[in-house]
């Protein structure tokens, strides 16, 4: 026997009461992790974004074209470093379940714009020189098992060929990595001339620009340019920093997020008092075995260890229960939610931001009942008909 | 026996104060006990009994006074110091026995010994010596709701002695008992003092249980009023 057993013995001594104040803190980090993890998948589109590139899209809205003159036009401006153009492509591999995403591009200024994307510079050669060719992301490639030299056909619920077919064949030339693990590799790019060629309306028309300037203090001043230029044409644009763009992407979902915050806090704190009053009604409910256990030679501290040991136990318990069962949730959802938030992962900082909390919930529970049992006089106690 | 002071007492004082009055327990007490004694200390309700048994054990400090054991002087003690001192010196009995429900006999009785740096196998022979001298082994593995009050009295008998303690202090050990399990109870804690050299004080109402003591005092109104020795 030590003090761990004695911790043991009076948190177990009331089981429902246990289970109940676990199960709470379960939920609590239940949704703690699940919602901490969404929100950081979220946020990682933004901070991925690199700091002096810049999207050029449609002022109506980014699913509206742009004509593919603009790409020159903007190559010329002072302060524009790389230029390239995409047009979203999406299609399905075989079932149209299984979404992809793909985009037309122009390829060797893609590359120039996205130094992200890493490619061994044989693959590159044939990618550049191949029309068909496809470059696919690593974690796509081996989503679906493919090869360098695969065929693969990629349907498309938006273009139709001229003839009315909707499925293109691409040979797969290169499969590119991220320059860093977060770099998100789940899509694919093909050649915006084999894109061009095959398909029946669209004509010449781009989605949008992406460009990178000099240097980032230059975005401002290279965005206003790019909007004035085009201001009073059929075609006006909004360019804004990528940054930028991703957040206001993703604006809508993250409003959703605060309010899933602001319920999420709630709920620890109505657990917080919850676990507290618990926690301070379990010792107040020993107070003579605490007077029992100083008479005995027990120290004051030593009994404030044993309470406080007590009230972190049961928050290390029930929250890491709800985050393990989180994990399992996100683990669960990761596969439907590839598309949308590719960094869907519960990272070590979230785990350890988690346990921080419990780690907090367990002191600021147990402190005040754990600083009564260390002040608890015996003579009073006893007094008091505790024992 | 040898008449080797254990405690002394020197002009002890204790107060209490309750709102603006200074109620007055003891006044200018003196008091000596040997070691080896069996003291029953009885007294009307109120009469300040449980409060100097509590001095004694050091869970209490007096208002003003000496109290010296074994040479040293414990009521100038911090608390931490009370603490570690009441563990190697004092073992003490309740009347309501007072035995921590979540942990069974064994683990009652073993519960001093936490204070110790023995090892588990010595903790775990003590715990069976001191069971065994009460009578208790084979239930150590019960749970204090399973068992009677005077087995109950009889588990915390055995954890006031599990650390051999010189001195042992009870506070109507009997008091919540029947007439025979009493008797038990003292003839055990008669045991403890005639053969194993135990130093006993205990606070009684019950001239029955004090007979078993070699000496009884009578307090009323903070002081000592007749002494009288057993028969
Ligand atoms: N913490 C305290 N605060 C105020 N008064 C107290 C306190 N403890 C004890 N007293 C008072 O001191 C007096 C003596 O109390 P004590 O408990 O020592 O009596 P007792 O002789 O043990 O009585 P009983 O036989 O009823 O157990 C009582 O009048 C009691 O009300
Ligand atoms: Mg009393």
């Amino acid at each position: 026997m030590n003090d761990l057993y004695l911790i043991y013995k009076n948190m177990t001594r009331k089981p429902l009461r246990l289970f109940l104040t676990c199960f709470a803190i379960f939920i609590a980090f239940l949704i703690y992790g699940a919602v901490t993890t969404l929100k950081s998948a979220m946020d990682s589109g933004i901070d991925l974004a690199a700091d002096n590139r810049l999207m050029v899209v449609n002022r109506i809205n980014f699913t509206v074209p742009l004509p593919i003159a603009y790409f020159r036009k903007v190559a010329a401006m002072d302060g524009v470093k790389n230029v390239t153009h995409a047009n979203w492509f999406g299609g399905y591999y075989q079932d149209p379940k299984k979404q992809l995403v793909v985009m037309a591009v122009d390829p060797e200024s893609y590359l120039r714009v996205y130094p992200e994307v890493v490619v061994d510079p044989q693959q590159k050669q044939a990618w550049l020189r191949d029309r068909q060719g496809m470059l696919v992301g690593e974690k796509l490639a081996k989503l679906y098992g493919w090869k360098i030299g695969d065929k693969i056909p990629v349907s498309s619920n938006i273009f139709s060929h001229k003839d009315g077919g909707h499925t293109w064949d691409f040979v797969i030339d290169g499969i590119f990595t991220g320059n860093t693990e977060q770099y998100d590799t789940g899509y694919m790019v093909f050649h915006y001339k084999y894109f061009q060629e095959t398909q029946t309306f669209g004509g010449d028309n781009i989605g949008w620009l992406v460009l990178t300037t000099e240097d980032p203090s230059l975005n401002e001043q290279v965005a206003k340019k790019i909007d004035e230029t085009f201001a009073n044409s059929a075609f006006e644009t909004d360019t804004s920093t990528e940054k930028a763009f991703s957040k206001a992407f993703i604006e809508q979902v993250g409003n959703i997020g605060l309010i899933i915050f602001g319920v999420v806090f709630m709920a620890f704190f109505t657990i917080l008092v919850v676990v507290g009053n618990t926690m301070a009604l379990a010792v107040r409910e020993r107070t003579g075995e605490i007077a029992v256990l100083k008479t005995l030679g027990f120290s004051s501290p030593r009994i404030f260890k044993m309470v406080l040991g007590e009230s972190l136990l049961i928050a290390l318990i029930g929250g890491l229960a709800g985050l393990g069962a989180a994990h399992l949730l996100i683990e669960g959802a990761k596969a439907a939610m590839a598309q949308f938030l590719p960094n869907l992962v519960m990272g070590g900082d979230i785990v350890a931001q988690a346990v921080g909390f419990m780690l907090l919930l367990g002191l600021v529970t147990g402190l005040l009942p754990a600083f009564n049992a260390l002040r608890l006089n015996i003579v009073t106690a006893f007094n008091r008909g505790g024992a | 026996m040898s008449e080797e002071v254990l405690f002394q007492l020197k002009g002890v004082s204790k107060s209490f104060v309750k709102g603006k009055e200074e109620i007055s327990i003891f006044d200018d007490l003196d008091m000596t006990i040997n070691r080896g004694e069996f003291l029953a200390i009885m007294g009307p309700s109120g009469s300040g009994k449980t409060t100097l048994l509590n001095m004694l054990g050091g869970v209490d400090q007096p208002t003003g006074g000496e109290i010296w054991f074994n040479g040293e002087r414990i009521d100038r003690f911090k608390e931490s110091q009370l603490t570690r001192w009441r563990a190697h010196n004092i073992g003490f009995i309740f009347q309501f026995y007072n035995l921590m429900p979540m942990l069974n006999a064994a683990r009652n009785v073993e519960l001093p010994l936490l204070l110790t740096n023995l090892s588990k196998a010595q903790r775990r022979a003590n715990v069976e010596t001191a069971l065994t001298l009460v009578g208790l082994n084979d239930r150590a593995k019960h749970m204090p709701s399973e068992m009677s009050g005077g087995q109950q009295q009889r588990v915390a008998i055995a954890r006031a002695i599990v650390s051999d303690p010189q001195l042992i202090l009870c506070d109507e050990p009997t008091g919540d008992l029947d007439r025979k399990t009493a008797d038990e109870i003292l003839e055990m804690l008669q045991l403890l003092n005639q053969d194993h050299g135990k130093t006993i004080v205990m606070v009684t109402h019950d001239p029955a249980a004090a007979s078993y003591a070699k000496k009884t005092v009578h307090l009323d109104k903070g002081k000592f009023v007749q002494r009288e020795v057993a028969a």
